[in-house]
């Protein structure tokens, strides 16, 4: 019989001797096992959020004098808090580092396991504490205060009671984003640590792999930024219970500096949701150019410095709450600054493709579509980071098509993309390619044509949040577009998960290590991986990329490469 | 189905605890940097409140306290370095009184905390909440504190009282070091959690010593 050790990790397992099927899982501390439960919880919680989206484009698709009303106006309130809840805090926020970062970090950096396997589970357990009590909150009490909790709207908003009970769905909401905080936090110093101390033989900091780098980069964003969102969030709370007026203008208090403490996370964040997935686009797109990334250093460092840089632009979401001017256009300054690393990414991710011998495979198309989606994300964010434009888009739908731009076209489509990546990987199944790519086709398209009108809409005048709108030809066209591209898109994500289940339950069995013939090192190991992922002790001694090496190496049979090369 | 003991958790990677340790400790610390951060900013927006509100507080109190938590982190070192150097029952011993000087820090907060109710914010707390969110203080023709110095006591009693619960925390923690000593898991060789715990109480200590002169002395 073999070695405990040496099975797939999927019929062995490091959790205590009781625990069997669903316990085993539910209890173990292996990266692996993490990693897979966060997909099938945050990808539930996706689809949900998807479909609120798709009833709040319904219910855009008439104005109001055709008497159309899919939703009521207060439930609309709570489905987009809602939507945004789910989306922000139990879905692109763990994001990628949860699902990929725990389960290809150690892979790609050859180490056994996380540094901290215990408190990693812990960060699972708080995660799935923290998102079933925001959902019941909202379910239970409602709540239309928006995801930013702008006081004093947030503090003197009543919720509804049920069954004749006074619940405080917001204060518990927010309690569990605290929750939700803390696991992230310890998320981000297990991988920071994981870096530190557990690369093997041989890989030094510039060997590492640029997924690697980018979730370097992300945690120390979750360290950095998480604990002063958290105490926020608590002070509201506490604001609601006891009558002292911290951010409640009429009882002394400043909300403009609740804003400032809340984006002093919250702008951060959107690098926590994008940047992992740039590590994707980073690992995709030279595997499937069969080339060296162009400048891998400078991407690695822009990885940093957007992190670093991102820290210090979070009032370029207050530009209209009457700051001082200097420092309107000291945060407009810095939020052009950050467009640089951002750029670099792009044009070395496009140099790659120079020349390389490109196939488009599932994952490719995503990664494709990531560029394209989040160029025209981050120039819109252009826009707004300009003093006089925004003052003209400010909530308007502009808004809310420019972050979705960049977190759903952006962050969203490179997740998805890496999971087609290493989806035999982690499974030891094969998906259909060709279902794949027609629902890359039906996502990109619908994706594009929900939300381009949304920025015209919104440069014409349409605000975020509104239930409805008047009765307008230009309205009416582009709403009713945006209103069938939103039936497209979730065609598309029906699609893309029928195609994960479906590849994992009746997808043929694989053992091919490397059917991307990817040169870096998480490829180099069984597949599914063995419990403790690599045999033996490895040493690095080329650089991560060098595609001709690892050419080389395959011929010579000490790498693997793809069975058809 | 089989099971194995994890690699990891049996390679104990002392460098990398403290690394992942310290990290721990600049989240607390960024906690409360956010309420220093608003004190600061309602500091100089009520200053006047401020200033009086301050003056009700016990200077008196708050220095025993002080001196009460530095002698604490003191008979922490003592203790770490004791069992370094392999006394262990000098170690518990130290460590006791610790956590003995963290209990009467407590109960003097408790006191003070206590007297504070009496006199202004528990009134007006409760009859906020018997009167819902968002509800006016008091009724009317009742005396009402000017809301700059309501905010100081708000601030008073969640900063010390978020201060309150990482002592607790501290001390219970202490009690499983201590329990642990007893069991020989912890000894010269491997003082690892005790040097975090000591650690921890620190921070708890350092932020005191800010808090200190914010309420107490800069009236």
């Amino acid at each position: 019989m073999e070695n405990a050790a040496s099975q797939s990790y999927l019929n062995s397992h490091t959790s205590p001797k009781w625990t069997t099927g669903f316990m085993s899982w539910f209890m173990s501390t292996d990266h692996k096992r993490i990693g897979i439960m966060y997909a099938f919880a945050m990808f539930s919680f996706f689809f949900a959020a998807v479909l609120l989206g798709f009833l709040m484009k319904l219910q855009k698709m008439y104005p109001a004098s055709s008497g159309w009303e899919i939703i009521p106006v207060e439930m609309y309130g709570s489905f987009f808090t809602l939507h945004a809840i789910i989306m922000i805090f139990l879905f692109i926020v763990p994001g990628a580092p949860a699902v990929l970062g725990n389960f290809f970090l150690p892979l790609q950096i050859g180490a056994k396991d996380v540094a901290f396997p215990r408190v990693n589970l812990l960060s699972f357990w708080l995660y799935l504490l923290g998102a079933i009590m925001a959902v019941t909150g909202v379910l239970l009490g409602g709540a239309d205060t928006g995801w930013t909790f702008t006081p004093p709207y947030s503090i003197n908003t009543k919720t509804i009671s049920i069954f004749g009970i006074a619940f405080d769905s917001i204060s518990w909401m927010l309690t569990a984003a605290f929750i939700l905080g803390w696991g992230t936090i310890l998320t981000g110093i297990n991988f920071i640590v994981t870096i530190h101390r557990m690369r093997t033989k041989g890989m030094g900091y510039f060997k590492m792999p640029l997924f690697t780098w980018s979730i370097y980069a992300t945690s120390w964003l979750q360290v950095l930024a998480t604990p002063v969102v958290g105490i926020t969030l608590l002070m509201i709370v506490i604001e609601r219970i006891v009558p002292v007026g911290f951010f409640d203008p009429a009882k002394g208090g400043d909300p403009v500096l609740f804003q400032h403490l809340f984006w002093i996370y919250s702008h951060p964040a959107v690098y926590i949701m994008i940047l992992p997935s740039m590590g994707l686009v980073s690992e995709i797109i030279p595997t499937n150019s069969q080339k060296p990334i162009f400048g891998y250093k400078s991407i690695a460092i822009a990885s940093c410095s957007i992190a670093g840089v991102g820290y210090l632009i979070w009032a370029h979401h207050m530009f209209t709450t009457g700051m001082s001017d200097f420092a309107a256009i000291l945060f407009s300054f810095l939020t052009f600054f950050v467009a640089i690393p951002t750029a670099i990414k792009v044009f070395n991710w496009t140099a790659t493709l120079y020349k390389g011998s490109i196939a488009l495979t599932p994952a490719m198309l995503f990664a494709l579509a990531f560029i394209f989606n989040f160029s025209i994300g981050g120039l819109t964010g252009m826009f707004l980071g300009s003093l006089s434009t925004d003052i003209h888009l400010h909530d308007t739908d502009f808004i809310v098509a420019h972050f979705h731009y960049t977190m759903f076209g952006g962050a969203a489509f490179g997740l998805i993309g890496g999971v087609f990546h290493y989806f035999s990987k982690m499974s030891g199944k094969m998906y259909s390619i060709k279902w794949a790519k027609i629902g890359w086709g039906f996502m990109f398209i619908g994706f594009n044509s929900l939300y381009f009108p949304m920025l015209l809409l919104g440069y014409y005048g349409m605000p975020r949040r509104y239930h409805t709108y008047p009765d307008i030809p230009i309205f009416n066209q582009l709403q009713m577009i945006s209103t069938v591209g939103s039936w497209i898109l979730v065609t598309g994500v029906i699609i893309v998960l029928w195609v994960w289940l479906h590849g994992l339950f009746r997808g043929k069995q694989t053992t091919e290590q490397n059917p991307w013939n990817s040169s870096t090192l998480e490829w180099q190991t069984a597949t599914p991986p063995t419990l403790f992922n690599f045999e033996e002790e490895l040493e690095i001694t080329r650089d991560p990329y060098d595609y001709e090496a690892f050419r080389g190496e395959v011929k010579a049979g000490t790498s693997i490469g793809a069975d058809h090369v | 189905m089989s099971e194995l003991a994890h690699p990891i958790e049996h390679h104990h990677d002392e460098e990398g605890t403290r690394l992942g340790f310290w990290l721990f400790l600049y989240t607390e610390l960024f906690l409360f940097a956010a309420f220093f951060l608003v004190y600061a900013v309602y500091r100089s927006s009520h200053l006047e409140d401020f200033k009086l509100a301050a003056e009700s507080l016990n200077t008196g109190i708050g220095a025993v306290n002080t001196v009460i938590l530095l002698t604490s982190s003191l008979t922490m070192v003592l203790s770490l370095d004791a069992l370094k150097k392999g006394a262990i029952k000098a170690a518990k011993v130290l460590l006791m009184v610790t956590i003995a000087l963290g209990a009467a820090f407590l109960v003097i907060k408790s006191f003070e905390w206590g007297a504070k109710f009496e006199h202004h914010l528990f009134l007006q707390t409760a009859k906020g909440i018997a009167a819902g969110h968002g509800s006016p203080l008091l009724t009317p023709g009742e005396e009402m504190l000017p809301v700059g110095q309501v905010l100081f006591y708000g601030l008073y009693f969640i900063m010390t009282g978020t201060h309150a619960l990482h002592i607790i925390i501290g001390g219970i923690w202490m009690l499983v070091v201590l329990f642990w000593m007893s069991k020989g898991s912890i000894n010269q060789e491997k003082p690892g959690v005790l040097e975090r715990c000591g650690l921890y109480w620190h921070l708890v200590d350092v932020i005191w010593i800010f808090l200190f002169p914010l309420y107490y002395l800069v009236a």
